[in-house]
């Protein structure tokens, strides 16, 4: 019986922002301000299971760890932008999470964005026994990682053999990149519909198995 | 008190915690481990703020009879109900499609169908943005388009029937162009955030301070 209601509700709100592929209506704009109070609604239990209750009251009430009255009074102070007078209260926690994090990010940054890419396009273009196909994808990778970055390069103009042919080069490799991010982002869309369409003609209607 | 505290603890909490990267010590590390334990408990209250602002909103237009201000009950309701559930009938966040209750109901067959059925919208809507803006007119928007359809086709059964290169083909620009234009971009976006940290850290970027009390 549950189960049963569980989907006819799921097909019902399914059906319901397909239904905005015709029009606008009062159904879709329903199940659109439902998921906005769900998602909410979710988050804050698992914000009080996952975090509040393990990492701040149990060690609170259980271990005595009162030090951590310090990180919650300042999340406290969260609430007083809804007081005009004193809201600038709210930037103390507000930059104690951007300073913390930008300075806790700075060297993951340095380490994950830059040097791991750059160790990464590093690589030997040629080694024994390398199918052809790896060798040419090698010289691209190196090569169009390069042009890339040529064609970002906006401190020169894009003029002459090594700027102008580098940033041109770029430009397509660029493209390449596009398209197959394109690709890949309508395939996984598509694979989404088809798990929703089979949810509405198998689990729903059953006239498929 | 009001931008240059602030300004201060941003530069004093960034800076110890770049010099506590690279000094490995048991006091750098009890600062860090202090640190990941502080950050997600005053990041949960920010959560609180997010419900105040979105009930004093929705709650004004229900109040008001605004326009459409049933759907803000639509938002309101599951806002609150959804703790209230979850808190008086025992959650298992393993629980899956079966495990009764309103909570587990709401998001397992309203909110997740909802949501993928949303994702899966955009199918149609990139399709005929494609149909729009994918014409063959110049060589960069071919070569654009060429590769789409590579690597669509690579994924379906009938790329393969096609040619059984048609796959590998599509795997090979996944793997070695495409992972150039991204590597160009991902340095391009690193530098960037970089450049960002330190502005925030050293006080250049003040954006984040907003208008509060000015």
């Amino acid at each position: 019986m549950y189960e049963t209601i569980g989907i006819w509700t799921a097909a019902i709100f399914t059906l319901a922002v397909y239904s905005f592929l015709y029009k606008e209506n009062p159904l879709y704009r329903l199940g659109e301000h439902l998921v906005v109070g769900i998602s909410t609604g979710y988050f804050i239990v698992v914000t009080y299971e996952q975090v509040l209750k393990p990492r701040l009251i149990d060690p609170i009430a259980n271990d005595g760890e009162y030090i951590l009255f310090i990180p919650a009074l300042l999340g406290l102070l969260y609430i007083t932008r809804f007081f005009p007078k004193i809201a600038w209260l709210s930037r103390y926690p507000m930059a104690f999470i951007m300073g913390t994090s930008m300075g806790v990010g700075f060297p993951l940054s340095m380490k994950a964005s830059v040097l791991r890419q750059l160790e990464a396009t590093i690589l030997p273009l040629y080694s024994a026994g390398m199918p052809w196909q790896i060798v040419v994808g090698n010289v691209v990778l190196v090569l169009g990682t390069l042009a890339a970055l040529i064609y970002f390069f906006f401190s020169k103009p894009h003029k002459g053999p090594f700027f102008g042919t580098g940033s041109k080069i770029g430009i397509w490799v660029i493209m390449i990149g596009f398209g197959a991010t394109f690709g890949f982002t309508v395939m996984g869309r598509i694979s989404l519909l088809i798990g929703r369409i089979q949810f509405l003609l198998n689990d729903w209607l059953g006239v498929i198995k | 008190m009001k931008r240059t505290v602030p300004l201060m603890i941003v530069l004093v909490g960034g800076v110890l915690m770049i010099i506590q990267y690279f000094i490995p010590h048991r006091i750098s590390q009890d600062i860090f481990d202090n640190y990941t334990i502080w950050v997600p408990i005053i990041g949960a209250f920010a959560l609180a703020l997010g419900v105040g602002s979105l009930t004093r909103l929705h709650g004004h237009k229900v109040r008001n009879k605004a326009p459409n201000w049933p759907y803000s009950l639509a938002v309101l309701l599951p806002i609150y109900l959804m703790p209230i559930f979850a808190f008086f009938v025992p959650v298992s966040f393993g629980g899956g499609m079966d495990e009764p209750g309103f909570y587990h109901f709401a998001f397992m067959h309203i909110q997740v169908p909802i949501q993928s059925t949303m994702f899966s919208i955009l199918a149609f809507y990139i399709a005929s943005a494609a149909f729009r803006a994918f014409r063959a007119k110049s060589v960069l928007a071919t070569i654009l388009l060429l590769t789409a359809v590579i690597v669509m086709m690579g994924q379906v059964p009938i790329g393969e029937l096609l040619g059984s290169w048609f796959p590998k083909l599509g795997l090979w620009i996944i793997d070695f162009p495409n992972n150039a234009a991204k590597r160009a971009i991902g340095l391009g976006v690193g530098f960037g955030i970089l450049a960002t940290q330190l502005k925030i850290i050293f006080g250049v970027e003040r954006n984040w301070l907003g208008g509060a009390g000015e």
